[in-house]
């Protein structure tokens, strides 16, 4: 069984996903180092993604995009700044213009994810931090409108950090 | 594409002013019944000023709202500013939920084709 947690941290601006997977750490790396399995979930089912670059090494870099619904097409980059294989990844993702390549002068966003094991699965958790709240909001126009039910709810959540 | 009726500048100060516990305090007490300045000051351990220049920076991020009742100012919360802000929070959130749904799905696929 999957458990997901999501939790956001107002104070710190960081977002926290706590998922256990019933695979090994192993396994769910894979998820991640391959780009033809990344593409498979890095992106919404609305805006499925599609990595053309993935040098998944220190100082590597990717590019992806997204494609939505009505044929829009946003970028985005990563550039790996640490990498423990299968335990711990360290990555910046940006937004790239339409040639692909970085926004110039737009901060990315640090992000880290660690796999440790947990009995026969792994618990995989990723922590983005958002530098920019602007940018937090130009990073969910590719193609996020899904998330906007439920948002009476969440103002306890907003508040309560 | 994402309609937000938020300008950058409009968030940047709405989280701004929730990064602080006791201006959080503040919203999540006069979400649901208006207070007067004095009332919310008494309640805190800090100077009637201080508190007053805590209202002002959520009045300015749009958070809450002032009446003046008499001589009272009454500090209400502006509930379609929180709930955007919310929704924003909610919108990151569920893409990080769907990722890992998709996970899931890939591992599971597999688990049973092998």
């Amino acid at each position: 069984m999957t458990v997901i947690n999501v939790t956001t941290d107002v104070e710190a601006l960081t977002l926290t996903l706590v998922a256990e997977f019933d695979a090994s750490p192993s396994r769910v790396w894979q998820v991640w180092e391959d780009p033809r399995q990344l593409e498979r979930w890095w992106g919404p089912p609305t805006y499925p993604s599609t990595f053309t670059r993935h040098d998944f090494v220190v100082d590597g870099e990717s590019r992806y995009y997204m494609t939505g619904p009505s044929g829009d097409k946003p970028h985005g980059w990563w550039r790996v700044n640490a990498i423990d294989k299968p335990h711990r990844l360290d990555f910046d993702n940006g937004l790239a213009d339409d040639d692909g390549e970085p926004v110039p002068g737009v901060l990315p966003m640090p992000s880290y994810v660690t796999f440790e094991p947990v009995g026969a699965g792994t618990r995989m958790t990723a922590v983005t931090t958002y530098v920019d709240v602007a940018q937090m909001e130009k990073m969910l126009a590719m193609g996020m409108k899904e998330g906007m039910a439920g948002a009476a709810s969440q103002i306890d959540a907003l508040l309560s950090a | 594409m994402v309609v937000y009726e938020l300008s950058d500048l409009e968030v940047d100060r709405i989280f701004k002013a929730l990064a602080d516990s006791t201006r959080r305090d503040i919203v999540g007490r006069v979400m649901h019944e208006g207070l007067s300045v004095s009332t919310l000051a008494h309640d805190y351990d800090m100077s009637f000023a201080a508190v007053q220049k805590h209202v002002s920076v959520l009045e300015r991020a749009s958070l809450v709202t002032k009446q003046r009742y008499g001589r009272e100012q009454i500090v209400l919360g502006n509930v379609p500013t929180l709930e955007r802000a919310s929704a924003l929070l909610a919108s990151y959130e569920q893409i990080w939920r769907q990722r890992a749904i998709q996970i899931a799905d890939i591992l599971g696929k597999e688990g049973s084709t092998s």
